[in-house]
């Protein structure tokens, strides 16, 4: 619990950081005013029109990828599992392509029906190819569908919007996974669903738990193993779908935060996935402000920082001796 | 299968060709199945040859290589469209026998450059050179060699923990592959627009750039690798036999190696400075080549041949299947990427 209270401290210090930073700086005081009493000055404009839409964008998108990362861990008991590895993301992106292309979709409250189709037939495909034969869902394949998931989908992303620039254009700052230019328009169409996403893996962390144990012993503990399966599958879907129609596909924070999770309260999915819908903001919105300041003025998308930061977390995972305890 | 009598049945036939003090032995099924694939690349690249803004006739084509024709025609054919369609089979051939060396000495299917991240580091490492240094097309191809060396040092060094296990190095390998590339997207981020388009059309993998001033150092690399790895093929098949088994065999596995190594870097940076990195050919290219020849092995040459062959077909989907003409590397990673998921579920079933 304590630890619970520590974390939501530190996103709370994530949440002041994401509003203060960028390329306009703000001084506490600036801050104080827009917060409290805001007359419209243009610190006051950037505050509340920018500031507080990304970093409620942050939030969301960062507790969609932590809890989805969290689940797909425990449904695949794959250490490695991460929505962005797995393809979930990229097979969103390619749905939203074709929305874009096809249906003329050009809003994100539009993307986001694509994308939650998207990553429902990705997460159904790679769980299928992934665990197909006898002996079950066995990490390295699990994490080669999804690489090869992923470059297909990315490869027909890439192409069709080469074909068609005017597509392009309307994806191309969403297509690296950035939180630039997301209104309340974008994040508030999606919330719902990511809290409902929040809530089917709450209610499935019990479940998740015994079957961690096998899918024998989950099954003779009383554990309703299709209704779970089903239940998680839905559950990533809504949180990576609404996820990648915010920001675009972003990779690695889901990989990370559940094992960040892991370490503070051990291995129990009723904890992790809470510790996940704090933990993970936190890592996203640091991130993104660290995005925001290494080119400063101008800044680098945070699925880009993500990546850089995530990467060495996926190789110390590999290189430890004892595979992680899920 | 009854031998006859008196003669030994080994398997497969073999062709032996001996001259003086060299004898080559030839497996039937392979020698044919190169034949096979060397006449179908050369029966694409005539097509290509011929496809364009300009259509021409396979005769018309022929005609301009027996020096019978001038003008517009033989510009078209030699100066334009040539360079393009014989850069596309080398390279495929480069980055096949480059797959094929990484899936033999690893042993491993699933070890070829591009997902072990040799091809994102000498994209990075290109674009290193363009964006920070600008340079030409020689600097621009050490950046390429020196950055996937780097990348394979890298991989193989985090992956190793008393000995390189397969499973590992494949996640290191797609970590660094992921670290690499978001440094080169960073990269292109800060450049100037003019250098990031060109960048970004580059950064999926095109033939577009290739003209004959581009093609002739790759080309120059490419075939003195080739000639290296008829010295280094030997040990290459003794390594396959595990380390024990070569070294009682006499090979001296770390020099054995560090050449193969540093071949098949040389192979994927040349081709990825010359047309960026191509994805997936270096891993399809082996395996299927080992499903038409049979073999126990992966082997080199028939991989080469499959990759001239692949590449330069998907550079004719890539150019004039669509309405606009793609990035090649577009379709190889559709091409590449379905074929490792067909792989995959291929691989669970035979399990069952």
């Amino acid at each position: 619990m304590l630890g619970l209270l520590a974390a939501i401290a530190a996103l709370i210090l994530a949440v002041i950081l994401s509003i203060l930073f960028g390329s306009r700086q703000l001084s506490a005081e600036e801050l104080v005013h827009a917060l409290t009493a805001a007359t419209g000055t243009s610190a006051d404009q950037v505050v509340l029109d920018l500031r507080v839409p990304r970093t409620l964008a942050g939030i969301v998108v960062g507790a969609g990828l932590g809890v989805s990362g969290a689940v797909v861990q425990a449904l695949t008991r794959n250490p490695i599992g991460d929505p962005g590895i797995l393809g979930v993301n990229a097979g969103a992106g390619l749905f939203v392509a074709l929305g874009v292309a096809l249906f003329g979709a050009s809003v994100p409250a539009e993307y986001l029906y694509f994308a939650f189709a998207g990553a429902l037939v990705a997460t159904v495909l790679v769980y299928l190819i992934g665990s197909a034969g006898r002996s079950g869902a066995d990490p390295v394949r699990l994490t080669l569908a999804g690489v090869a998931l992923a470059a297909v989908c990315t490869g027909i992303t890439t192409g069709m919007t080469l074909l068609d620039p005017l597509t392009f254009n309307k994806l191309r700052g969403w297509s690296a996974g950035s939180f630039v230019e997301r209104g309340y328009d974008v994040v508030l169409p999606v919330l719902p669903f990511a809290v409902l996403g929040v809530a089917l893996a709450l209610a499935s962390a019990r479940s998740l738990n015994t079957m961690g144990l096998g899918d024998e012993l989950a099954f003779s503990l009383g554990t309703h193993l299709i209704r779970t399966r089903v239940v998680s599958v839905i559950s990533i879907t809504l949180l990576a779908g609404s996820a990648t129609a915010i920001a675009g596909p972003i990779g690695f924070v889901g990989l990370m935060v559940p094992h960040i999770a892991r370490w503070i309260v051990g291995p129990d999915q009723r904890w992790i996935i809470p510790y996940s819908v704090v933990l993970a903001p936190t890592v996203l919105l640091v991130s993104d402000v660290i995005g925001r300041l290494i080119l400063w003025p101008s800044e680098v998308p945070v699925g880009i920082v993500t990546a850089f930061v995530g990467a060495p977390v996926l190789i110390y995972l590999v290189r430890r001796a004892k595979s992680s305890t899920l | 299968m009854s031998a006859p009598a008196g003669r030994i049945d080994f398997g497969a036939r073999v062709i032996v060709v001996r001259r003086g003090p060299v004898a080559l032995r030839f497996r039937m099924r392979t020698a044919l199945v190169c034949l096979a694939l060397g006449a179908a690349t050369l029966a694409v690249s005539l097509v290509a040859l011929c496809l364009g803004d300009l259509p021409l006739s396979v005769p018309e084509v022929i005609s301009v290589f027996l020096g019978r024709q001038s003008g517009i025609v033989e510009t078209v054919v030699l100066d334009w469209r040539l360079p393009r369609v014989l850069g596309a089979a080398v390279f495929g051939a480069a980055l096949g026998v480059s797959g094929a060396i990484f899936q033999s000495m690893t042993r491993n299917p699933l070890a070829s450059p591009d997902i072990i991240g040799l091809t994102a580091g000498s994209y990075a490492g290109a674009l290193i050179v363009i964006i920070v240094l600008g340079g030409g097309t020689l600097p621009i191809t050490i950046g390429a060699l020196l950055g996937g060396l780097v990348a394979a040092a890298l991989v193989y060094l985090l992956a190793y923990r008393q000995g390189v296990q397969g499973f590992r190095l494949i996640i290191v390998g797609i970590g660094i592959s992921a670290m690499l590339g978001a440094l080169s997207t960073y990269l292109v981020l800060r450049a100037r627009l003019e250098v990031a388009m060109t960048a970004a059309i580059w950064g999926a993998g095109s033939l577009n750039p290739v003209g004959w001033p581009q093609l002739l150092p790759p080309l120059v690399v490419i075939v003195l690798v080739f000639v290296a790895l008829t010295v280094l093929v030997t040990p290459l098949r003794q390594l396959e036999l595990g380390d024990d088994a070569a070294s009682s065999l006499g090979t001296r596995l770390e020099p054995a190696r560090l050449g193969l190594v540093v071949c098949a870097v040389a192979l994927t940076a040349v081709v990825t400075a010359a047309a960026g990195p191509i994805a997936f050919v270096a891993l399809a290219a082996p395996q299927i080549a080992r499903r038409l020849t049979r073999s126990a092995g992966v082997a080199l040459a028939p991989s080469g041949f499959l990759g001239a062959f692949v590449l330069a077909g998907s550079d004719i989907v890539a150019q004039h299947a669509l309405a606009m003409p793609l990035p090649v590397g577009v379709v190889t990673v559709v091409i590449g990427g379905g074929y490792l998921i067909w792989l995959l579920i291929h691989e669970a079933r035979r399990r069952l």
